[in-house]
């Protein structure tokens, strides 16, 4: 019998197949039907502050707009008693979640103030989440703030988090930190149990019709995959947190790279969502038989196995772009 | 004894009481009762309770006349109900009034009393309504104030019980309706003693029932009704007795007391005043203060005017009064006498008492009545031979019916603190002013008052907010002219009127700055500063927007002002005033969100660390005044009068100044420059490509596009643009884009629709927004230049181009609409393909009121004095209004041409028979047709007899002319519904135009039969669950009426080529036009998108159902936009109304709007069908252009020549 159980920060998983943040995620049923299907836990989509104040002003804008102009219209819209601006909406998820399925349920919040991220954490573990995921996504556009001041707010962030709770916190990164297993150690430092690896992010794309940028976001391929494998196979055994690896995970194969560079776990979403909640089945089938073929007899066994440490050539980790990667004999050389 | 104390307004203290005593309320939105039926409905909404343990059911119905027999069912059957009401839909309810009190039957209507329409409407306060329901056998009980609506309300409920007779229990509309004042509140413990359990249990077993059948509702004969008709006398007669009781009741349990008429000053007064309604209150305190300066004055207050018990009024009148003066708050043309006094002179005949009895009319449509005008009433009454049938408050020099009086006569007390803000509507003024008299009024041994006055226009409207408070209660129910405090919290109103006219000696001024406090004085105008100095005002700054900027409030400023103003006028400690401001953000904004709390906090605390106040210099240095109202070029009457209401002094015209039947001359909004736009469009000449989008979609025809030839250009302002045609025709002429900067509102609707971006900077379009301050001077002169460019030849324009149509003269301009309208582009639009052929019966609503509303109206002439004849009649009669026109138009053609060819010798056989063989089926045979009529005209002038001066009477209908019934979905899905069917069904050759904003957007957003599914609107809080009604399908079932729907920013050119298709057809053409509106929640700047989404949904398909081409064997059914392209879920989450509801209820808002994606998916199969069905072949025989043997036959789509 092959062993697939991981543990990923202190939950204890089935296996390695996390379904990660997505409007997938949203629905209680989809939740249930990725469980059915062989999911280990599900991330649960963001809650965003930014987007939770954004949306109080213009609702206020909305209702406000005409009010007390006109004589016959004192108002155009009804006076509700509640309009659900605050996270009680994702809050009551979490809790529902909780209800329908018996894996893990890790909440996801990407903060605006210190307050926001403090409080939503607490408010999230209180309606019974069984770790967070911090979704560290800012757009940095001030030409003033340097990246040590922006790792420096989020390593306090995350040791703020973490100070006020008793479930375990993930981090999770973009790609783009001048020196990632700074970062990482920081983050480590500042009390993360995870790292996970890495964010995908709405950006502009230009309709060149139109002369308009409008942010979209694609799905991932296998093509971002290699990324991923790269910086958690050089963080493996460095940093304390565990690792996950989230985009370009789409085959079993990719699930066993993840493993062997040291994930503790592989996330999917664009997989799901091309391939619909019960392809998890699919995966593990694969994932076992692959398994099986090479005579492996637990996830645990592979894991880190192609690590930075664990390679014999890693300078394939450390060099930059060779002009033609073919000839470029000195990658082998140790 | 109840001590709740609440501060409220009269709708709701009236609504508060008949919600909880009534099961079933049926309603219909009306100014100014429509703010009863919504609170009815909210709470039912949040589930409470009436009286008896249940929720009641209020249901919107299609039209008051709707309302009213639901009422008489829901009485029938054994339920106790409930309506709410006032001006043209009291007079809907008529008939049924007399049905429910012949029958009888206790109910109660609660009327807040408005002006009925007569030469004009007016949504303002008078009697006149319920004065045309005193016939119908209701009782009519009055409330004068906040605390009577609520009290009185409770007895009538309770008295129509015991007395069988139905009550009207109503309260002057605005006046009472909307001032907030304190409230004694009547809990649930006092209604429950007010009621007789036996009497409901007694009407409860009158209801119909199978299993006690009765029958009602006969038929009598004259052997017979006349008896049954007097068997009911015995109930009247008790009537009064009933509600003495139930009063006497009341007080014991209140300890307020009311009687059938209450008397109050001196017992022993000789002059006498009986009045109704909020005049008691200004009465009052006149006779107090009459009194305290030796006079022997009293006021008799009519509480029950119906049935009316003339031995109360003998037993209230003090045995010394020698003269009585009787006021009547409506005027009946051609009585004896109003009906109030008609009642007191006969009732006082009748008592034998002979006493002098003058009666008088006084604040009809909220006309101010104050103690000034009571206390010269009072004057009158001493003198030996005092004028009867007098007016006053106005100044009559036609009949000379008015009283003099004494402005500067005031009975204010020195310990009311008395307070006036003038701010823009949209800067949240009214909100916070609602909130600090709220905050005021819950200080101990403080009471308070608010009222506020609104603006005309709706786009950058003007509000004044009139706040008393003091130690004593405030029955001051007139505006504050003697103000302690002025704040203004807009500056550019200071160059637009005198607002310190009202401040007394000493007061403090507010004023919101866009300057350093040490500059202000020197933007101050003249007459400002005078007044400064002379009335040694304090005046404190504020640059509000700055701190509204910095705090995230963007251009709200109302609570920055609010902690101004305590923080000046001293009510409350400092941090007491702030945390009571908090505490009242938290209130009104606590649903909002965080983000919405923390801003308003942030400004509260930042708002004291930016307030100065000013070192007054010794004397007046400014250079400029006060800039007149209108300019000195204006016409004579719009600068006599209509430029007098401008400046706010239209009380102040007299009687001679108006025209006696409400007739005015068009053309006049161009004379009112409001200056209301922070940022105006500036064009960009070398970018443009003149497709003609920002001048279609301008909703106030503030953009205007013309070809000209160069030599024109002569004495042009150096900055004015010009550009070279895109027209390979026009290669030899001029083109410019022309914004007027004193017109604009700032909507920007034409920057977002522009299509053309720069290649080197893509934010950068061919028309962008910029301040408007530096550019005003520039762009007026050149619009005035602009203006000065004839007209270009419409004769070599293709009528059906977008861009041929931006050459085309609008013939409505500068309407009081909402900033980003979506109705008026259309109206525009029509006034420029038919204005100056254009008859309009436009029904009550939105386009009602932007179309005709005082002072300055939109719709104007060409240069030949041609242009749209407009008319308002009422809301639901609005096609028939239409229909009329049309059928007189016709007769008068038929009757003209008669005479015409009587004529033939005289007038020469050649113009004769040009004028009746004239094809007037294109623009260009119109034009050529008025010239003949001009002909006719000058030759007919010069005959000396009856036919000729008859025939000149009629020859302007020898000019085709084109009726257009406008009005939106209010009117055509529900109230006027059954007129438009008839209309359409009559296959007379008249023109719908349906603005469809899918709720009653002028009365504030209630539900209509055009309401989507899944949105929410008033009455329909739960977002509607049944599916819009499909008027178009509906309309097309005739088989013989055109129908198109149309969205311009989803097709303009289809807009365009519908309404000259309607308007070529010679039958009843509807167009319903998606019109999206500030009721739907978001940025108006996005509706052009918004529609253009609606119609990618598939929710809003374009069609064009042409009966026309059924002839050509085609079929007339043709579906022009293309399959859905993008899910419903795109389109109406953009929009408050639908967002709102999944928030609140997001299973019920993801159900709906499943629902929802059916319905049209639905819709589009049907069309779908329908537009691929096959038409019946070759057709007749006749093609097209053949059957348009009437002159109404342009070809649609064709152009008309010239630019092709």
């Amino acid at each position: 019998m092959i062993d697939l159980t991981t543990q990923y920060m202190k939950l204890a998983l089935k296996n390695p197949l996390v379904a990660s943040a997505s409007p997938l995620t949203e629905s209680v049923d989809n939740l249930r039907r990725l469980e059915d299907s062989g999911i280990a836990a599900v991330v649960l989509p963001s809650l965003f502050e930014e987007q939770l104040m954004l949306e109080s002003v213009l609702l206020d804008q909305d209702l406000s707009r005409g009010a007390d102009e006109f004589a016959e219209a004192i108002t155009y819209l009804p006076n509700l008693e509640s309009y659900n601006t605050g996270p009680e909406g994702y809050l009551g998820l979490i809790h529902r979640a909780k209800q329908a399925v018996a894996i893990p349920v890790i909440a996801s919040l990407n903060g605006t103030t210190p307050g926001g991220w403090i409080r939503y954490a607490r408010e999230m573990e209180q309606a019974g989440a069984d770790a967070i995921e911090l979704n560290l996504y800012s757009i940095e556009t001030d030409p003033h703030k340097s990246s040590e001041a922006v790792e420096d707010r989020y390593c306090e962030l995350v040791h703020q988090v973490k100070a006020g709770l008793q479930i375990p916190v993930a981090v999770k990164l973009s790609p783009f930190f001048s020196s990632m297993v700074h970062v990482a150690r920081r983050l480590d430092n500042a009390g993360a149990d995870a790292l996970v690896l890495f964010n995908r992010f709405y950006q502009a794309d230009f309709d060149i019709e139109n002369l308009e940028a409008a942010p979209r976001l694609v799905l991932s391929d296998p093509c971002e995959l290699p990324l991923r494998l790269h910086w958690v196979a050089i963080l493996y055994g460095s940093v304390r947190p565990s690792l996950a690896i989230t985009g370009g995970v789409h085959r079993a194969e990719d699930v066993v790279k993840c493993m062997m560079a040291g994930a503790q776990v592989a996330m999917m979403t664009s997989a799901l969502l091309q391939n619909g909640v019960r392809y998890p089945h699919r995966i593990l089938d694969d994932l076992v038989r692959w398994m099986t073929e090479h005579e492996y007899e637990s996830i645990q066994q592979m894991r880190g196995s192609m690590s930075y440490r664990a390679v014999p050539n890693p300078g394939a980790f450390e060099r930059n772009n060779y002009m033609k990667m073919l000839s470029s004999y000195a990658l082998r050389v140790r | 004894m109840t001590k709740a104390m609440a501060i409220v307004d009269g709708n709701e203290a009236a609504a508060s009481v008949a919600y909880r005593l009534s099961e079933v309320i049926a309603i219909y939105p009306i100014t100014p009762s429509s703010p009863m039926g919504e609170l009815a409905d909210q709470w039912m909404v949040e589930g409470r309770k009436n009286n008896w343990g249940a929720v009641p059911q209020v249901v919107e119905m299609q039209s008051e006349g709707g309302a009213a027999g639901a009422l008489h069912g829901a009485l029938q059957a054994g339920s106790l109900a409930t309506t709410f009401t006032a001006s043209q839909g009291l007079l809907l309810m008529i008939p049924n009034m007399y049905k429910i009190a012949g029958e009888l039957t206790p109910a109660v209507i609660h009327v807040a009393a408005r002006s009925v329409a007569t030469h004009a409407l007016s949504i303002f306060g008078d009697h006149s309504d319920v004065m045309a329901a005193r016939q119908t056998g209701f009782a009519l009980l009055a409330s004068g104030s906040v605390q009577e609506a609520h009290d009185l309300a409770a007895i009538a409920h309770a008295s129509t019980l015991e007395a069988r007779v139905p009550f009207l229990h109503f309260f002057d509309g605005f006046r009472t309706s909307h001032e907030v004042n304190n409230l004694f509140l009547l809990s649930d413990e006092d209604l429950r003693a007010m009621i007789d359990g036996q009497a409901v249990r007694h009407h409860r077993e009158r209801a119909l029932r199978p299993d006690r059948p009765v029958l009602r509702g006969t038929a009598q004969n004259p052997d017979v009704f006349f008896q049954a008709r007097e068997a009911c006398n015995a109930f009247y007669l008790a009537c009064p007795t009933i509600v003495q009781g139930v009063m006497d009741r009341f007080a014991s349990q209140t300890g307020r007391s009311y009687h059938l008429f209450d008397y109050a000053g001196a017992p022993d007064a000789e002059r006498v005043m009986i009045v109704m309604g909020s005049a008691v209150g200004p009465a009052e305190e006149t006779v107090e203060w009459l009194n305290a300066h030796g006079e022997k004055v009293g006021l008799l207050k009519v509480r029950l005017f119906r049935p009316f018990a003339v031995q109360a009024l003998m037993n209230a009148l003090p045995r010394t009064t020698r003269a009585v003066a009787v006021l009547d708050r409506t005027k009946e043309p051609g009585s004896v006498g109003e009906p109030l006094y008609l009642d007191v002179v006969v009732s006082l005949a009748e008592a034998g008492r002979n006493l002098r009895v003058i009666g008088g009319r006084y604040g009809l449509s909220s006309k101010e009545f104050n103690p000034a005008m009571i206390k010269a009433v009072f004057d009158e009454l001493r003198s030996s031979a005092p004028r009867n049938h007098f007016t006053i408050g106005i100044h009559d020099d036609v009949t000379h019916t008015s009283l003099e009086y004494d402005p500067a006569f005031s009975t204010e007390r020195p310990d009311t603190v008395r307070a006036v803000f003038y701010g823009l509507g949209s800067d949240g003024t009214v909100g916070a002013n609602k909130n600090s008299i709220k905050i005021i009024g819950k200080q101990a041994g403080k009471y308070a008052q608010a009222y506020f006055v609104y603006d005309s226009k709706k786009a950058g409207s003007l509000t004044v907010s009139h706040l008393r408070f003091g130690p004593q209660p405030i029955r001051s129910s007139y505006l504050i002219d003697k103000a302690n405090f002025i704040g203004c919290h807009q500056f550019p109103f200071l160059e637009r009127m005198d607002v310190l006219s009202r401040a007394v000696p000493g007061a403090s001024v507010l004023l919101n700055v866009p300057f350093a406090p040490a500059e202000v004085w020197n933007h101050l105008p003249r007459k400002f500063q005078q007044q400064v100095i002379e009335k040694r005002l304090r005046v404190f700054v504020i640059d509000a927007y700055a701190v509204a900027r910095d705090s995230g409030m963007g251009r709200r400023i109302n609570t920055i002002m609010q902690t101004c103003f305590f923080a000046i006028s001293g009510i409350l400690p400092p941090a007491d005033a702030i945390a009571a401001i908090k505490k009242a953000i938290e209130q009104t904004y606590g649903n909002r969100g965080e983000a919405v709390l923390k801003r308003n906090f942030d400004a509260v605390d930042q708002a004291l660390a930016h307030l100065f106040e000013m070192q007054i210099p010794d004397r007046v240095t400014a250079a400029f005044d006060i800039l007149p109202p209108v300019p000195p070029s204006a016409p004579e009457f719009v600068r006599n009068v209509l430029g007098e209401i401008v400046a706010g002094r239209g009380d102040d015209l007299p009687v001679s100044a108006l025209p006696p039947d409400g007739t005015f001359p068009t053309g006049t909004a161009k004379w009112e420059k409001r200056n209301i736009a922070q940022e105006i469009p500036v064009w960009d000449e070398q970018l443009c490509i003149q497709c003609g989008k920002c001048v279609l979609v301008c909703p106030h025809a503030v953009i205007r596009a013309k070809v000209y030839d160069s030599s024109l250009l002569a004495n042009a302002p150096l900055s004015f643009k010009i550009a070279k045609p895109r027209w390979r025709e026009f290669q030899d002429l001029r083109y410019t884009l022309q914004v007027s900067p004193e017109d604009c509102t700032g909507c920007a609707l034409c920057v977002e629709i522009c299509p053309a971006k720069s290649k080197s900077e893509a934010k950068h379009k061919a028309i962008n927004m910029a301040p408007q301050a530096p550019l005003r001077e520039p762009e007026n002169k050149n619009w005035d230049f602009f203006l000065s460019i004839p007209e270009f030849d419409r004769s070599r324009l293709s009528h059906s181009q977008v861009k041929d149509v931006q050459l085309l003269e609008p013939l409505m301009e500068f309407s009081g609409a909402c900033a980003g309208c979506g109705e008026t582009p259309y109206i525009k639009l029509l006034t420029q393909l038919f204005g100056d052929r254009l008859l309009v019966a436009n029904a009550t609503g939105c386009s009602s009121i932007y179309g005709g509303n005082l002072p300055t109206t939109p719709y104007t002439t060409n240069a030949s004095g041609c242009g749209p004849a407009w008319s308002n009649s009422l809301f639901e009669d609005n096609a028939e209004f239409g229909l009329g026109m049309r059928l007189a138009t016709d007769q008068q053609t038929a009757y003209a041409r008669h005479l015409v060819a009587k004529f033939a010798d005289p007038i020469g056989g050649e113009l004769a028979r040009a004028i009746l063989e004239a094809d007037q089926s294109q623009e260009s045979g119109v034009a050529a047709q008025r010239e003949r009529v001009m002909e006719l005209k000058r030759q007919l002038a010069a005959m000396d007899t009856n036919d000729a001066r008859d025939l000149l009477a009629v020859a302007g209908s020898l000019v085709r002319k084109s009726v257009w019934i406008v009005g939106g979905d209010g009117w055509a899905y529900d109230i006027g519904f059954g007129g438009l069917d008839h209309v359409l069904a009559t296959g007379a050759n008249v023109n719908l135009l349906v603005l469809d904003t899918e709720v009653y957007s002028n009365t504030g957003g209630q539900m209509s039969k055009a309401t989507p599914r899944g949105a929410v609107a008033k009455f329909a809080m739960g977002g509607k669950r049944t599916v819009k009604k499909d008027l178009a399908m509906e309309a097309i079932s005739y088989g013989d009426v055109y129908v198109a729907c149309v969205a311009m920013g989803g097709g303009d050119t289809h807009t365009v080529k519908a309404f000259r298709e309607a308007e070529a057809y010679n039958g009843p053409s509807l167009i319903i036009a998606y019109s999206h509106c500030i009721a739907h929640g978001y940025d108006m700047v996005f509706g052009m998108n918004q529609q253009k989404a609606a119609v990618l949904s598939g929710y809003w398909p374009l069609m064009r159902y042409n009966p026309a081409l059924n002839l050509e064997g085609k079929n007339p059914f043709q579906l022009d936009s293309k399959p859905p392209s993008i899910p419903l879920k795109d389109y109406v989450y953009q929009e408050a109304r639908y967002t709102i509801l999944a928030r609140t209820n997001p299973e019920a808002a993801a159900q709906l709007l499943r629902e929802a994606q059916e319905d049209v998916q639905r819709r589009w199969r049907v069309y779908e069908n329908r537009a691929s069905m096959p038409g019946s072949g070759a057709g007749n025989g006749r093609r097209l252009e053949d059957i348009s043997q009437k002159p109404e036959g342009v070809a649609a789509g064709e152009p008309e020549g010239g630019a092709k």
